[in-house]
């Protein structure tokens, strides 16, 4: 079907889920903490949005209260969470070097046109108006691992997980319109209770190695040498 | 014929409205920062004063720095001709593509460059380099950009691109967007605005374009300094005519021509807007951040063509 064929707010959804993986760039293009959290948050907004207007479009109600969940907690609540640690960790004006930035961004494109190749076979065989952004919520997952595996800094590691979560709740909305209200009441309280856990585990970790930075975990040594 | 004619008043009106351009830009900027603003008519005072001032020249300098402000404003001057303004359709629209538009740009930044390094002070080697180091970035970035639109139009020619998008009415398209986002990004730092370079300053440090004209004065500045005005006005037109193309005459009556020249001024005059705004609020960045400005401009506008071929073309 051509694109121009599409009625507006399905062209909307799926400019939606570009807006979605272009925060997912974002965060891995910066380095500073505070903004990478904003951008987190915004990734969770877009969701939201994006949640919305595709239960508007396709008349499923129960992904209203997946929409609203995901505004509540990953826009709202997690991102303040994660400022309050920051601030009380006093890394909120730190700046994390990435090494290769642009490297970086490079590599999160191919794992775009992966995703696509990926995705072909169920876009080929769905019949669903968001089939086209299946391949942008796998991209939007492996983007989140990738930040994981770019930073050294706890707190970006725990975004990027964050954002992983994020791209496996798009993916399930875009490709069956959402997970069981069970299942998804589950994870994101487990997602919840991971952002409060990580919290402490942020505070212990200073404790012991004086520093969030998960490279130093490997020179812990029972003994000296 | 009238055709020709009118692709020739459309080309003058180019170079007549770029100085106009750039006035208002140093207007709004001078509002925004609480500055009194000078007269909208100012850049053309200055280029009349240019115009009227003795050439002053380095005994050392040869052929290349007295052909170059020629060559550069003329090769700015035909790329005006390539880009519909009021009217699309135009015969001097079918002789050449964007492609040919960007080849142009370089050829005219090659030349730059030369004269930068022809009369052999410090300055003008620095600063060639550093636009040589810039324009290496900037250019696949606007490539890019252009193969977004071209695979969307499926055609290379700005102005048929213009009138396929004015066919397929109010179209959301994410590709447009990060392409657009894109090249407005390499039109910042091509036309040597903040972020990338002031055009305000004469600071040894932090200066790119100026640097390699410094030696110019008299009608060879005037020259380049035209060519400059019309370069940025071409990148504004380029993003308000193809990916905002309303208004724009289909037909060449008189009706269409009057709504098609008031639909581009008002554009430009919002384009110049947002462009003080931006260049408000950014501040000038360090010489070896701009290959990061330039490498996320480069994942805007890839991300244009990978959000045509994921989201738009699947299915």
């Amino acid at each position: 079907m051509e694109f121009t064929q599409l009625s507006l707010y399905d062209q909307a959804i799926l400019l939606l889920a570009a807006i979605v993986l272009f925060t997912s760039f974002i965060m891995l293009a910066q380095p500073r903490i505070v903004p990478l959290i904003h951008a987190f948050a915004w990734q969770g907004v877009w969701l939201a949005v994006t949640t919305a207007l595709v239960a508007y479009v396709t008349d499923h109600p129960h992904l209203y209260i997946s929409a609203g969940m995901t505004l509540a907690l990953k826009a709202l609540l997690i991102p303040w969470m994660l400022h309050r640690l920051a601030v009380r960790l006093n890394i909120h004006r730190d700046i994390e070097a990435v090494r290769y930035p642009s490297m970086t961004l490079l590599a999160g494109a191919s794992l775009v046109v992966f995703s696509y190749y990926v995705a072909i076979p169920i876009v080929q065989l769905s019949e669903l108006v968001t089939r086209n952004a299946i391949a942008i919520s796998i991209a939007v997952i492996l983007l989140g691992m990738l930040l994981m595996i770019t930073r050294k800094k706890a707190i970006s590691q725990v975004i990027g997980f964050m954002s992983i979560e994020n791209g496996l709740f798009f993916s399930a909305m875009v490709s069956t319109f959402g997970m069981p209200m069970v299942v998804e009441l589950g994870v994101a309280f487990d997602v919840l209770v991971a952002a409060v856990l990580f919290g402490v585990f942020f505070f212990q970790m200073r404790e012991s190695i004086d520093s969030l930075d998960v490279d130093r975990l490997n020179r812990l040594r029972e003994v000296d040498e | 014929m009238i055709n020709w004619l009118l692709a020739l008043a459309q080309t003058l009106l180019f170079i007549a409205m770029a100085p106009f351009l750039l006035g208002w830009i140093k207007r709004v900027k001078c509002h925004m920062q609480n500055r009194a603003a000078p007269s909208l008519w100012q850049p053309y005072r200055d280029l009349g004063k240019l115009f009227r001032k003795h050439v002053v020249l380095a005994e050392q300098a040869s052929w290349i720095f007295r052909a170059t402000p020629y060559i550069v404003f003329g090769v700015t001057v035909l790329c005006a001709a390539l880009v519909p303004l009021v009217a699309v359709d135009l015969p001097t629209a079918a002789i050449a593509d964007v492609i040919v538009l960007v080849a142009f740009f370089s050829l005219a930044r090659f030349f730059t460059a030369l004269a930068g390094m022809d009369i052999g002070t410090a300055f003008g080697g620095m600063g060639s380099s550093r636009d040589m180091m810039i324009g290496a970035l900037a250019e696949p970035v606007l490539l890019m950009a252009v193969f977004t639109m071209a695979m969307t139009a499926s055609t290379t020619n700005i102005s048929e691109a213009t009138t396929y998008t004015l066919n397929s009415g109010l179209v959301l398209r994410p590709s447009f967007i990060f392409a657009m986002l894109g090249l407005m990004m390499v039109a910042v730092a091509e036309t040597g605005r903040v972020p990338v370079d002031n055009p305000a300053t004469h600071l040894e440090l932090t200066m790119v374009h100026e640097a390699m004209i410094l030696e110019y004065s008299g009608r060879h500045l005037a020259l380049i300094e035209w060519a400059g005005q019309i370069k940025l006005m071409i990148y504004m037109v380029l993003v308000a005519n193809v990916f905002f193309p309303w208004g724009i005459a289909t037909e060449l009556t008189a009706n269409d021509l009057a709504v098609g020249f008031i639909a581009i001024a008002a554009k430009l005059v919002l384009l110049g807007v947002v462009l003080v705004m931006w260049e408000t609020v950014m501040a000038k960045m360090r010489l070896f951040r701009v290959p990061q400005f330039l490498g996320f401009a480069f994942l805007l506008s890839l991300l244009g063509m990978l959000t045509h071929v994921v989201l738009e073309t699947g299915g």
